[in-house]
């Protein structure tokens, strides 16, 4: 296994063999282990009115602000039964802590670094835009999350950004 | 300006002995630093850094005792000081000799000083021949300057000196020598120095003790235990407390920030001749150390502004019978909960009359507008309003008045001024103690709490029943309230922010009725942003608490409308309104913004234009901004050949189509194709328009000049092909509309053969007919579907009847601007993914949009190359790019032949 390790090609941010997984319908992801701070269950969220709809409410979190971001409307998925509560995993993040609201939370696992591989081209954009990479674990995918992007929820759209100018 | 001569400590006023006191812990610190940097230096004597380091030191005590009156000390240092700068600019090198003289100055300064802390004065010792040496060295030094590499030896018949030693000790005046170091220990061992991210992460953990002693208090007013009574009372009172003590850590006395203003005011008086003496009261009002930097800039303004505009020449005061020595009076004071700082002169005074006129004249105000005296004086605060001509005949410094208002707004606070003619001005600032924990009101609306500033508040009202029917109006949907006969503007919290509107119905929207309550009680928040009034209906009113401001994260600051969230007593989340913001979205504050754009247009169109002035046919006059014109060409008539029934022209390997202004303008004087009138000139003068690798020739008979002016469109005209006239060199004449010119005549050779699928629409907003035409002609041609609006209103109803993919707007929107549009687009859940792409009138104004970041792009308003180029970025981030605008089309057969048919 740390031989692989030491062999897999694998980008800058998947060094970490560590993630974090959560469950969003019936997919599943996972979070560099380290930048998640903790797993709370359902908290009370106030509503931000006209704030962009990915963003499901403010919660406290112990005398801290954390804006809560619903991941299923993030990656266009549809919503999830009312019945069913969210669950909070809040990440660290450059400008403090932002909670993903997700429907389970699963493992922390360790994977094998050379099972990764890029997210292939015929996802949705819609998802692909917040996968940064997929691990191939024998019984499922592990789709990684690209944190930094999934919260970059800006209200005031800036200019055209540089990536979509070059299409 | 006086400046204290020889004091003692007993007349000294008080705040002057805390400068001093704070002028010796800091000096004192500074020479300590000092000792180990020359012990430095003499290891590193080329060392760049640690020699201006020091001289910044001997600079910074020789700054201090200029201002404080210490003339002995200001000599020493300042003959140590060019030495110094001698050194540190390589002029000189270092030497021992040099070292221990120093050295010695450090001394003789550290003896002064030790003798200002004792008695309040300099001591007797004068230090004249260390001065006098200190003088021989920088004489000698400039004239032999590098050519002493000498050791101890000293050319100057001057004593030896010697390192170790210190100075020769004066005759023992006050100060005794071997109290020296107890002395100055004495007063920096009573303060210490503190980081300031410690105290501002002090403040933090007290913002969250209060509120988790809000939290208790609520569970306590649950319970009906004593014992949990007694405790949380106690935990009340100390965090209350301790509260006010964290407070006081970060308070700064206001004389920091006034200690450079005697400076100031003298400096000015110096150079424009006036004389003017400047008091100081309340020096040691305290305020919080972010709001002392915040109103730092705009303090110092002010007072320059008062010495230059207010306050008169001395023969000028004189002949008004005044003292020829002006006087200008700072004072600080806390008043409610607030601190007030006024700046008085009593100078000539605002000339209302001439502001009112210049207003007017600016258009900020109508003729009907009935402003009291102060609303008019508090004009001078509008941005662009120069005050240099109407104020007083001083010019300079008037603008940044604006700037001024806007600063002390930022930080929560107020301007007033006011000014009676010949006796002065007076500008107030109401300015809060803090920022960091504010008083608020909870209020509910929509099933959510919120919390609005105090600072913001003016009064509530609370209508039951027939009141309510009665007191309110409903004028085609904007609601207003008679309060004591005035009207206030309503704005509905709930229909703001979307949010569900429970018992009563208070919809706007039913132009015909009046208010449908259901449940029979409004309450109506009347708040104050902006020097406007407005009302804002809520739900309920919960209660007033002391909140601490948390800013909202990343995600959410560009939303307008909340200034940040706090966490109330029951540990949930509450935003905090942002009263201006919540004006600017319901419309209510429109007034004012209206004003601004009034006021602003002449200035915009008052920007120079280059034209350019030719003639054709019966047209004498005509105009085309020059910036849509890509280059005057001469071609002989020989030249001009014939494709597809058009004339056109070879020009730089393409083929130019050419099309004859006068034709177009007159089609019955002149038959296409057939030369009427009169004949062609040879050579014809041609005006290319090029977009891209596209380009189309105008004809026309003459050239006349090139004329640069302020573009404004006195008439507009019915005459298809003409945008209306103007006045251009005092002569009247005719601007062309280029895009109809270029309609009319080429549709086709541009057309963008049908590519299938649609083309893309885009809304054009712009106030301004004139720029609506010539953007839309740049869009025609590159295969847009274009619909225009004039203001936002028909920008909102052009989006709501049909499908637009792209909006473009002008900055300058009426009547809010082209925010006011984005705001609107971006409440609306259909509209709020259509791109926008502002356009600016002068490059300043580009910038500031780039820099507000609200568009998807900006970029000024007549580069049609770049705004296409933008276009087609914008619709290929919204996906559309399959579907690339086509405006490429160079001339080619298929597209000639395209005409023909």
């Amino acid at each position: 296994m740390t031989d692989q390790t030491l062999q897999a090609p694998v980008a800058a941010k998947a060094t970490s063999g560590q993630y974090a997984t959560f469950f969003l319908a019936d997919l599943f992801f996972g979070v560099n282990v380290l930048s998640v701070q903790e797993v709370l269950c359902f908290q009370h969220m106030t509503k931000v009115p006209r704030a962009p709809e990915v963003i499901e409410g403010l919660i406290n979190l112990r005398g801290q602000m954390v804006t809560a971001i619903d991941m299923r409307r993030r990656l266009n998925i549809p919503p999830r039964p009312v019945d069913q509560l969210p669950l909070n995993m809040v990440i660290r993040t450059e400008d403090g802590a932002v909670s993903l609201l997700v429907d389970d939370i699963g493992d922390v696992l360790d994977v094998d670094l050379a099972t990764y591989e890029r997210p292939p081209e015929n996802l949705a954009p819609a998802t692909r835009d917040f996968i940064s990479g997929i691990y191939k674990l024998s019984e499922r995918l592990l789709l990684v999350l690209d944190t930094e992007r999934t919260v970059d929820v800006t209200p005031a759209p800036k200019t055209v950004s540089p990536r979509t100018a070059h299409r | 300006m006086h400046f204290p001569e020889g004091q003692n400590k007993d007349a000294m006023p008080l705040q002057d002995q805390d400068v001093i006191r704070e002028f010796l812990i800091e000096s004192h610190e500074n020479l300590a630093r000092l000792d180990q940097e020359f012990v430095e230096l003499e290891k590193h004597p080329k060392d760049a850094a640690l020699l201006s380091s020091i001289f910044r030191t001997i600079h910074t005590i020789k700054g201090c005792c200029g201002f404080l009156g210490y003339s002995k000390l200001e000599k020493i240092t300042h003959e140590g000081e060019s030495i110094l700068s001698e050194l540190r600019d390589g002029r000189r090198d270092f030497t021992p000799s040099l070292a221990s003289l120093i050295l010695e100055t450090v001394d003789a300064i550290r003896n002064i000083l030790s003798c200002v802390e004792a008695t309040g004065d300099e001591g007797a010792d004068s230090f004249e021949e260390l001065t006098e040496r200190l003088k021989a060295v920088a004489r000698q030094g400039q004239m032999t300057a590098p050519a002493v590499p000498e050791t101890y030896a000293h050319p100057a018949e001057t004593p030896p000196p010697v390192l170790a030693a210190p100075s020769p000790k004066p005759p023992p005046t006050a100060a005794k020598p071997e109290q020296e170091p107890t002395k100055s220990s004495a007063v920096a061992d009573s303060n210490i120095r503190v980081g300031i991210d410690l105290l501002d992460k002090l403040m933090d953990l007290v913002g969250e003790l209060v509120l988790t002693r809000n939290q208790i208090l609520q569970f306590n007013t649950d319970r009906e235990d004593p014992k949990l009574n007694a405790t949380s009372q106690r935990l009340n009172l100390i965090t209350s407390e301790l509260q006010e003590g964290v407070m006081k850590t970060r308070m700064q006395p206001i004389g920091t920030v006034w200690s450079k203003l005697p400076r100031v005011v003298r400096d000015i008086s110096v150079s424009l001749g006036k004389q003017i003496r400047l008091e100081m009261d309340g020096t040691e009002t305290e305020l919080d150390r972010t709001i002392i930097e915040a109103i730092k800039d705009p303090l110092v303004h002010l007072v320059r502004n008062a010495c230059d505009h207010g306050i008169e020449r001395p023969e000028v005061r004189q002949q008004a019978g005044k003292k020829a020595e002006g006087q200008l009076t700072l004072r600080a004071y806390h008043e409610g909960g607030q601190v007030i700082l006024e700046i008085r002169d009593d100078g000539g005074g605002i000339d209302v009359e001439a502001v009112r006129r210049k207003a007017t004249d600016k258009g900020l105000l109508g003729a009907t507008d009935r402003l009291t005296d102060r609303e008019v004086m508090n004009l001078i605060f509008h941005p662009g309003f120069s005050t240099a001509e109407t104020i007083t005949n001083v010019s300079g410094r008037g603008v940044g008045m604006d700037v001024v208002k806007s600063n002390i707004e930022k930080i929560g606070g107020v301007v007033d001024v006011s000014s009676r003619q010949g006796e002065g001005t007076t500008v107030k600032l109401r300015i809060p103690l803090t920022l960091a924990i504010i008083p608020g009101l909870v209020i509910s609306s929509g099933g959510e709490r919120f919390v609005i500033p105090q600072v913001s508040l003016l009064e509530l009202i609370r209508l039951e029943g027939d009141a309510a029917k009665k007191q309110l109006e409903n004028i085609r949907g904007a609601l207003v309230y008679r309060r004591r006969g005035r009207l206030l503007a309503l704005a509905n919290l709930n229909q703001i922010l979307g949010l569900q509107t429970p018992g009563f119905n208070l919809d706007t929207t039913q132009a015909s009725s009046s208010v449908a309550t259901q449940n029979d009680a409004i309450t109506i928040v009347v708040l104050q942003a902006e020097g406007q009034q407005f009302g804002l209906v809520v739900d309920g009113i919960n209660d007033t608490q002391e909140i601490v401001v948390k800013p909202l994260s990343k995600q959410l600051k560009g939303l307008s409308g909340y200034a940040g969230a706090t966490i109330m007593g029951d540990g949930r989340v509450a935003l905090i309104l942002d009263v201006a913001g919540i004006g600017e979205l319901s419309g209510v504050l429109s007034e004012a913004a209206e004003h601004a754009a009034v006021a602003k247009k002449p200035e915009e169109e008052a920007e120079k234009q280059r034209m350019l002035l030719f003639g054709a046919g019966s047209f004498e006059r005509l105009v085309v901004l020059l910036s849509l014109v890509s280059r005057l060409e001469e071609f002989p008539l020989s030249s001009i050949e014939s494709a597809g029934g058009c004339p056109v022209v070879q020009y730089r390997d393409q083929i130019l189509p050419l099309v004859t202004v006068r034709e177009i303008l007159e089609p019955d004087k002149h038959v296409p194709g057939k030369h009427a009138g009169p004949p062609p000139a040879d050579p014809v003068q041609v005006v290319v328009f090029s977009d891209n690798d596209r380009s189309v020739g105008l004809i026309v008979d003459q050239i006349l000049d090139i004329a640069e002016e302020a573009v404004t469109i006195r008439q507009t005209s019915q005459r298809p092909g003409l945008l209306g006239s103007g006045v251009i060199g005092s002569q009247v004449a005719d601007f062309l509309d280029v895009s109809y010119i270029l309609r009319a005549s080429t549709a086709h050779w541009f057309q963008a053969p049908p590519k299938g699928g649609v083309r893309e629409r885009v809304l054009v907003a712009d106030g301004s007919a004139f720029s609506r035409g010539l953007l839309r002609g740049g869009l025609d041609i590159a295969g847009y579907r274009v619909s225009e609006a004039g203001n936002l209103a028909e920008a909102t109803r052009a989006l709501e009847a049909h499908r637009v993919d792209i909006v473009v707007t002008a900055a300058s929107l009426p009547p809010h601007g082209g925010s006011a549009l984005r705001t609107a687009m971006r409440g609306n859940p259909e509209w709020k993914n259509i791109p926008i792409l502002a356009l600016g009138d002068s490059e300043t104004e580009v910038q500031a949009l780039i820099a507000g970041r609200l568009f998807e792009a900006c970029q000024a308003k007549f580069d049609r190359e770049a705004m296409l180029r933008s276009l087609i970025q914008l619709s290929a981030a919204i996906g559309l790019s399959a579907n690339e605008p086509a405006c490429m089309v160079p001339v080619t057969a298929q597209a000639r032949t395209g005409r023909e048919a």
